[in-house]
């Protein structure tokens, strides 16, 4: 009896956690579903990739389309608006990254690398989204000629950066590409 | 909630100053920790703690579920199929839900069926048993209203079969179905109040469950014996005890559960129900989910007219006589001992009630006609004579075997018998003073 | 106690009998039944039944091919999208160009107009009939039915006592049974003196009556197999099932492969609590 009194608490002890840790990692694993679920679901998903036909857009007109749920503006932009928005030096920009996701990553902001490229500085596809809060800006207001977001004064330039106003970012650019001369794929 | 003195004392400084303001952490350690518990329970007095987790995880699947559910005809059985496609874990959350539903009835029909074999629902717990009458019936309704949210056909037939049981009351019968449906046919407006009350209704139910724990820690357990707690000897403290047991019972549950979501998820389900809503198309017999279905054969057993009570009415007013009879059986039961242990001839009627109340359910399931009727009517008759026959005059008539004195003798006796442990483990001290 | 058991064997033979009984009643005579199916399905071997079920992607892609040539002509699948295609063992190229071969109809455009265009990934199986009214119309007042479920809406009630044991044996193939069942049974002539109903075909497995309005639908060396399956009506019915049985059911392998790792943990977690609850006791007693 006393023999089994010595080595009886550990095992008892061993017994115990593990019963316990048991116990923890099966909550664990049974909450993981309830949270798993409140993650875009597949169908979301695979709605993820628009084409868009710009035939009709001639320089000075713009396009608002909706990709997973939020506005994108596609501008085809007029010689005036790309001359203005290639005369600004880097140094007078509030926000010096691209935010170009069809770049890399920390690509500065100048006007080529916001547009969609050699020869298609004219297309601007930009996520019409204010970096600041979330709402929709304007287009061709405030101070720059580009947008302006009238819920908190943000003001955009015709190259779509943010040049005065909270906002702390260029407006975002998405995944895009010309898939032929008159037709982008969104996303 | 005990009512007995409270043994808690906060050893830290927080705890002393949470106690002297609000004192939660004792209700709970005299609720759920120091609260005594006969020593002699069973398995079959896990089912309370089961339910408990269940209606738990009912609520949190069914939350989550409401989240991407469309209540809407139109879109009500899309929404469920996209909840089994496309929604993260979808397929888990509502087989669980699903199955929850049925494993929930399991659990409850075993923990009723206890209360019945060892007479718990005897005074002084008349109340405790009632609160738990009127769970089981919340339950049913929420049950009920959440079968139809899916918008099959099984779900829009039983809504119109079970709203239609409302039309079989005189003068007044269509006026309350009409109530209930928001037109004159299951509907749009029939799903959306549904859909809004199978939300709130497991909120109700567990305002009910808090007053039956209450009601269950003032009178204290019944056990086996069906004798009332006389000594410290006599029970173990709630924590570890019966905790532990609970949590052993508990996960042997989910590990049935478990197998049906994963394995044959649809099983308690009917196919016809994976067929959207169609109001213009009956399917070829429609039977209710299996837990209803007892009470769906006493309904359709009654194909004759009572007088000036026709055979309809006399269908409903017998399917719900057959659950309010539940309510009065604390009066009904005349035996002087409570636990069917002793009581030899209850016993024997007692499971020739539960095997009749599942043949009641596999005749539920049957198409009613020839044989069947006569035999759903037979069951329904000892059906009723159990509890308004058997239960009174048995009581006075029965010759009860002798009753320990005590739980302690009756533990002590029962393990003599067995004789699982030695001698001189009998004599331990208990860890709870 | 054992007079108990005695008075509980009495009962259990009187309610038996009386079930007999009942049963007896259902049988029917052969040229005016009254109970469908006529036949019960047979009992089919799956690769996706019991515990650790898969489906055999090879089946299912042919299925998929019966669906597209045959199925499809009246029956909708509404609720499976073409990107779920990928389980099937297609790359995002395949399914892209698969659903390509589809046109449906979107909008409206910038004039306000609905438009046709080939069907993207993230579309569904378009519906061969624009609503239910027309589908009825074109098919004798019968619309098919849609596809997407019909493995889980169609089954054979079991009976007494076989649905017990199916808790056991794991049987959850009704639907894959039927259609199986179904489609092979055209070839049975109705007995003698039954009279058939005029656009309708005698199938003792259809679910619903002795006859139903489909014509049977497949023929031997109807849809050709790349894979060197054999092209005969057996080889056909089961490969549409199995994919009828994934359209229905596309988290099945998710299911039983969790499933298998919860009921291990739950196995081991209670022989643990087990224990536990045997040492806690131990100071009981």
């Amino acid at each position: 009896m006393s023999a089994t009194d010595t080595s009886e608490p550990n095992r008892r002890d061993f017994l115990y956690v593990a019963t316990g840790m048991a116990g923890v990692v099966g909550a664990g694993a049974i909450a993981w579903p309830f949270i798993d679920q409140m993650r875009p679901d597949a169908s979301t998903l695979a709605a993820s990739s628009i084409e868009v036909d710009v035939t009709s857009l001639t320089p000075g007109m713009s396009l608002t389309v909706k990709w997973r749920g939020k506005p994108v503006f596609i501008r085809n932009r007029t010689p005036e608006e790309i001359k203005a928005a290639q005369d600004v030096p880097l140094a007078d920009l509030k926000d010096t990254v691209a935010r170009n996701a069809n770049i890399a990553a920390d690509a500065q902001a100048t006007d080529i690398d916001r547009t969609a490229g050699k020869d298609k500085e004219n297309w601007l596809v930009m996520v019409g989204v204010c970096t600041h809060l979330g709402c929709v800006p304007l287009g061709q207001q405030g101070d720059f000629g580009g947008w302006f977001c009238p819920c908190h004064g943000s003001h955009y330039d015709t190259a779509g950066r943010i040049r005065k106003g909270p906002a702390p970012e260029n407006l975002h650019i998405p995944t895009f590409q010309f898939v032929s001369d008159t037709m982008i794929r969104i996303g | 909630m005990s009512g007995g003195h409270s043994t808690y004392s906060p050893k830290t400084g927080i705890g002393r100053w949470i106690d002297a303001r609000m004192p939660l952490p004792r209700l709970v350690h005299d609720s759920f920790v120091s609260y005594p518990v006969p020593r002699n329970l069973n398995y079959a007095y896990t089912f309370g703690g089961i339910l408990s987790i269940m209606l738990v995880a009912q609520i949190l699947t069914g939350v989550v579920l409401a989240m991407h559910y469309a209540n809407d005809t139109t879109l009500a059985f899309q929404s469920v199929e996209k909840i089994m496609r496309d929604v993260n874990s979808g397929w888990l959350l509502r087989y669980m839900h699903s199955n929850g539903a049925s494993f929930f009835f399991i659990a409850v029909y075993i923990h009723i069926m206890r209360g019945l074999y060892y007479g718990s629902y005897k005074a002084p717990r008349e109340l405790l048993w009632i609160l738990g009458c009127i769970i089981y019936l919340l339950m049913m309704a929420t049950g009920f209203m959440g079968y139809v949210l899916p918008w099959g056909q099984m779900s829009f037939w039983g809504a119109t079969v079970i709203t239609g049981f409302f039309t079989a009351i005189p003068v007044v019968g269509e006026w309350v179905q009409q109530l209930l449906l928001g037109g004159f046919a299951v509907d749009n407006p029939t799903l959306n109040r549904f859909f809004a009350l199978h939300y709130l209704l497991p909120f109700m139910i567990a305002g009910v469950v808090v007053l039956h724990v209450w009601a269950l820690h003032v009178v204290g357990q019944t056990n086996p014996t069906g004798i009332e707690v006389k000594s410290k000897t006599d029970t173990v403290a709630f924590t570890p005890y019966a905790t532990i047991k609970d949590g052993f019972a508990m996960v042997v549950f989910l590990a049935v559960f478990a197998y049906f979501i994963f394995y044959i998820p649809n099983f308690l389900g009917h196919p016809d129900n994976y067929i959207m809503a169609d109001s213009l198309k009956t399917p070829a017999h429609i039977v209710p989910e299996w837990y209803y279905l007892p009470f769906y054969a006493i309904l359709r057993a009654i194909t004759f007219n009572i007088g000036p009570i026709d055979s309809k009415l006399g269908g409903v007013l017998a399917m719900f006589g057959s659950i309010a009879v539940l309510f009065i059986v604390p009066w009904l039961d005349t035996s002087k001992v409570r636990s069917a242990v002793y009581r030899p001839w209850y016993k024997l009627f007692f499971w020739i009630f539960v095997i009749n109340a599942i043949f009641l359910g596999w005749l539920g399931s049957r198409p009613a006609e020839g044989a069947y009727v006569i035999m759903s009517q037979l069951g329904t008759l000892y059906y009723f004579a159990f509890f308004l026959v058997i239960m009174p005059v048995l009581g006075l008539i029965e010759t009860p075997r002798r009753l320990p004195n005590s739980i302690t003798e009756a533990v002590l006796e029962k393990n003599k018998g067995g004789s699982a442990h030695p001698a001189g483990a009998t004599a331990a001290p208990e860890t709870r003073g | 106690m054992k007079k108990v058991l005695n008075g509980l064997a009495a009962i259990g033979f009187v309610l038996a009998g009386t079930a007999g009984v009942a049963l007896a009643q259902e049988a029917h005579n052969a040229a005016e039944p009254t109970h469908f199916p006529i036949h019960k399905p047979k009992e089919m071997d799956w690769t996706f039944a019991g515990p650790f079920g898969t489906y055999d992607k090879g089946q299912l892609q042919r299925g998929l091919k019966i669906y597209k040539e045959v199925c499809s002509a009246c029956h909708s699948m509404d609720l499976v999208a073409f990107r779920t295609l990928e389980d099937l063992g297609y790359s995002e190229a395949q399914v892209k160009a698969f659903a390509a071969e589809y046109e449906v109809q979107d909008g409206p455009n910038g004039d306000g107009e609905m438009f046709t265009r080939k069907a993207l990934p993230g579309d569904h199986f378009p519906s061969p009939f624009p609503n239910a009214i027309a589908a009825a119309a074109a098919n004798n007042g019968a619309a098919p039915p849609d596809f997407s479920l019909i493995a889980k809406a169609r089954g054979v009630e079991r009976g007494f006592p076989t649905f017990v044991f199916d808790i056991f044996t794991m049987y959850a193939s009704n639907g894959p049974d039927y259609i199986h069942a179904l489609l092979t049974g055209y070839d049975e002539q109705p007995p003698a003196g039954m009279e058939v109903p005029e656009g309708t075909h005698y199938n003792p497995f259809f679910i619903a009556g002795k006859s139903l309005a489909m014509a049977k639908p497949l023929s031997d060396g109807q849809v050709t197999y790349e894979d060197g399956s054999p092209e005969t009506v057996e080889q056909y019915s089961r490969d549409i099932s199995a994919f009828l049985m994934w359209a229905a059911e596309p988290h099945l392998e998710a299911r039983k492969q969790t499933g298998f790792a919860v009921m291990i943990f739950l196995v081991l977690f209670a022989g643990l609590i087990y224990a536990t609850k045997r040492k806690v006791w131990a100071n009981a007693h």
